[in-house]
């Protein structure tokens, strides 16, 4: 069931979803920004580093990713697999 | 000797009531019997308050203890939430059966020795079965099979393990140890089967999605949970659990990411959560026990959240996949608040339960210098908001409009998603009631700013991950092989195998040996069957004739 995306629920319009984005964006920046001024306490050095949760939570987020990509390559069957 | 009301004792009582009774008196008793639990483990003092003897043995059905209390206290408020949700759409069965759960469950969670334990520990397994068959599908009819058949397993091991620790060492009370031999490692592996822990942790996404909208909420909180507060009474600081935890955690995270069921989706972050739990009872220090209770407590009850919310969704649809679902969020906007909020608590969202709980575990990892399990352990964060933070609201309620537009949760369900909702938030911002409630004392502070930018930081960059892999995570028709392939299909294949060998030997045997055989019973009938040479009766004057004969041959030879 398609809606025309002006009449459709707000939430859903491409302008709202564009706006969204950017306030994401903005917001993720902020947070990198803030360590400026806030003190993240590294309790191994490299995790009191600028935009560490950042990089550390994307990029594990990435691997875990991939990782579950591959195994799917290996581990997905059909719904009817099992035929119950 | 009895000091108190065994706490088990109220929620049986209602099971049984609850089969006798129907309508307002049903809906009272289910309401009330919960709170009056509550009361009564209340009232639980510290130590044994109740021995009976049983064949030479002296069980303490009643032992009481801070981390026992915490417990049984979550299960009680579990079990109001749950009735409360359940109540006026479940089966007088399936409400009988959970609360007769529930009841074993406290009883497990107050058992001071390991007979007790066990008895309670197996009526869950019985009891948890039935709440699974309730579902009413020919799948949960067979899902509930292998789940019965899994924890019986489960349920025998754990017994050989409490017979050799007690001839051991000459007691069954329950009591710290480590797996040393075999015996304390039967008692180990026994509980970590109910914890879902690996290789077998594939019986609870195989079991619990297949129960009803309701009874999957209440499946959702005991068997798992007692299994952890079993684990912390016996094995704190047993190091293969912090190995055994990493592993579920991932586990979950992995699977979760694979799979298409939004319900299944939500019992394989069961597994990841208790991973937490379970690898913090590996580490084992105060502060390690500690989390490990804290993040049950809040886990029952985001995890609860979210099988409501994904229950109200499956109740007013009857669908489940991701691949049907989407677009919810416009005529289910209770439903879809409080379901984002137990997703937010369960990644441990700053100003949740889960931040204030897991921040424990995290934080015991610190201490003890275990450098890679905490970077493992932060990656987990990221890797929950991904996989159960996000993907489950998203796919459910926003993605694309699947067209459906079902109405929102009835009052009573709402009721017990706003209570569970509220508890979330409440113990995320003011978690000092908690921490006053755990087994040690709690000298911690849950929020630093430099603690929660660090986490926001981590969460908020997973969703990024999260929307711009979005293409690589397309929904697919699939179902992910796990070990449980070895029990559903490949011992399946193995039995008609062994049948096909044996049908075809008994076939090659009859075709070849049975003319033979028949041959040597014919001759065998001929000579000794009735009138035969050997069977025949013999006049006297014949026999008494060879006698004489033989005889005489006799005397005869002996003289020549």
């Amino acid at each position: 069931m398609s809606v025309e995306p002006e009449t459709d629920h707000w939430l859903v319009r491409p302008r709202t979803i564009r706006w969204l984005w950017t306030c994401f964006i903005v917001v993720l920046a902020l947070l990198v920004a803030l360590q400026l001024v806030i003190k993240v306490k590294g309790y191994f050095g490299i995790d009191g580093w600028i935009g560490f949760g950042a990089v550390f939570g994307f990029l594990s987020c990435v691997g875990m990713v991939l990782v579950a990509k591959g195994l799917g390559r290996f581990l997905k069957r059909k719904e009817n697999f099992y035929d119950d | 000797m009895i000091e108190v009301l065994p706490p088990v004792l109220v929620l049986l009582t209602a099971a049984i009531l609850i089969g006798l009774t129907r309508g307002h008196l049903r809906s009272a008793i289910v309401l009330i019997s919960p709170l009056i639990t509550l009361w009564a483990v209340w009232q639980v003092p510290d130590g044994v308050s109740m021995t009976v003897d049983f064949i030479g043995y002296q069980l303490e059905p009643v032992e009481g203890s801070a981390l026992r209390r915490l417990f049984a206290i979550i299960f009680s408020l579990m079990t109001f939430a749950g009735g409360l949700f359940a109540f006026r759409h479940a089966s007088a069965l399936e409400l009988a059966a959970s609360y007769a759960y529930a009841a074993c469950a406290i009883g497990v969670a107050f058992a001071g020795d390991l007979i007790t334990l066990f008895i309670f520990w197996e009526a869950m397994a019985i009891f948890s079965t039935v709440v699974v068959w309730c579902g009413g599908t020919s799948m949960a009819g067979r899902a509930g099979k292998r789940y019965a058949i899994m924890h019986v397993i489960g349920g025998v091991i754990l017994m050989v393990g409490i017979i050799g620790v007690s001839v051991q060492t000459g007691s069954i009370d329950v009591h710290t140890m480590r797996a040393v031999d075999f015996s304390s490692w039967m008692i180990l592996i026994g509980l970590l089967i109910n914890a879902a822990a690996p290789p077998v942790s594939a019986w609870l996404p195989d079991a619990y999605p297949e129960a009803s909208a309701t009874g999957a909420v209440f499946l959702s909180a005991f068997t798992t949970k007692t299994a952890v507060l079993a684990l912390i009474l016996m094995f704190p600081g047993e190091p293969v659990l912090i190995g055994v935890g990493i592993y579920m955690i991932f586990y979950g995270i992995i699977y979760a990411l694979l799979e298409n069921d939004a319900r299944r989706i939500l019992a394989y972050s069961i597994v990841n959560q208790v991973g937490f739990m379970v690898c913090a009872i590996g580490i084992g220090t105060q502060l390690a026990l500690n989390g490990a209770a804290a993040h049950a407590f809040a886990h029952i009850i985001y995890k609860g959240l979210l099988f409501m919310s994904a229950g109200v969704v499956f109740y007013r649809t009857g669908k489940r996949k991701c691949t049907d679902l989407g677009g919810l969020f416009r005529t289910m906007p209770l439903t879809c608040v409080c379901g984002i909020v137990g997703a937010l608590s369960i990644s441990s969202f700053p100003l949740t339960s889960g931040f204030t709980t897991k921040a424990l575990i995290s934080e015991a990892a610190l201490s003890e210098g275990l450098v890679v399990i905490y970077f493992l352990l932060a990656a987990a964060s990221a890797g929950v908001f991904l996989h159960a933070g996000i993907k489950f609201p998203w796919f459910v309620f926003f993605q694309k409009d699947s067209g459906l537009r079902p109405k929102d949760a009835s009052w009573n369900m709402a009721a017990a998603m706003v209570l569970f909702a509220l508890l979330c938030i409440v113990l995320g911002v003011y978690p000092k009631p908690l921490y006053a409630l755990l087994p040690y004392a709690v000298d911690y502070e849950a929020y630093s700013p430099g603690k929660v930018l660090f986490y926001l930081q981590l969460l908020l960059f997973s969703g990024l991950a999260f929307f711009l892999l979005l293409p690589a995570m397309k929904r697919t028709l699939t179902v992910t092989l796990d070990t449980d392939w070895l029990w559903r299909l490949l011992f399946g294949r193995l039995a008609n195998t062994w049948l096909l060998i044996s049908v075809a030997t008994k076939e090659s045997i009859s075709s070849s040996a049975v003319p033979r055989l028949d041959k040597m019973q014919a001759w065998t009938q001929r000579h000794w069957g009735a009138g035969g040479v050997f069977a025949r009766t013999w006049p006297i004057g014949a026999t008494a004739i060879w006698i004489t004969v033989l005889l005489s041959a006799y005397v005869l030879l002996y003289y020549i």
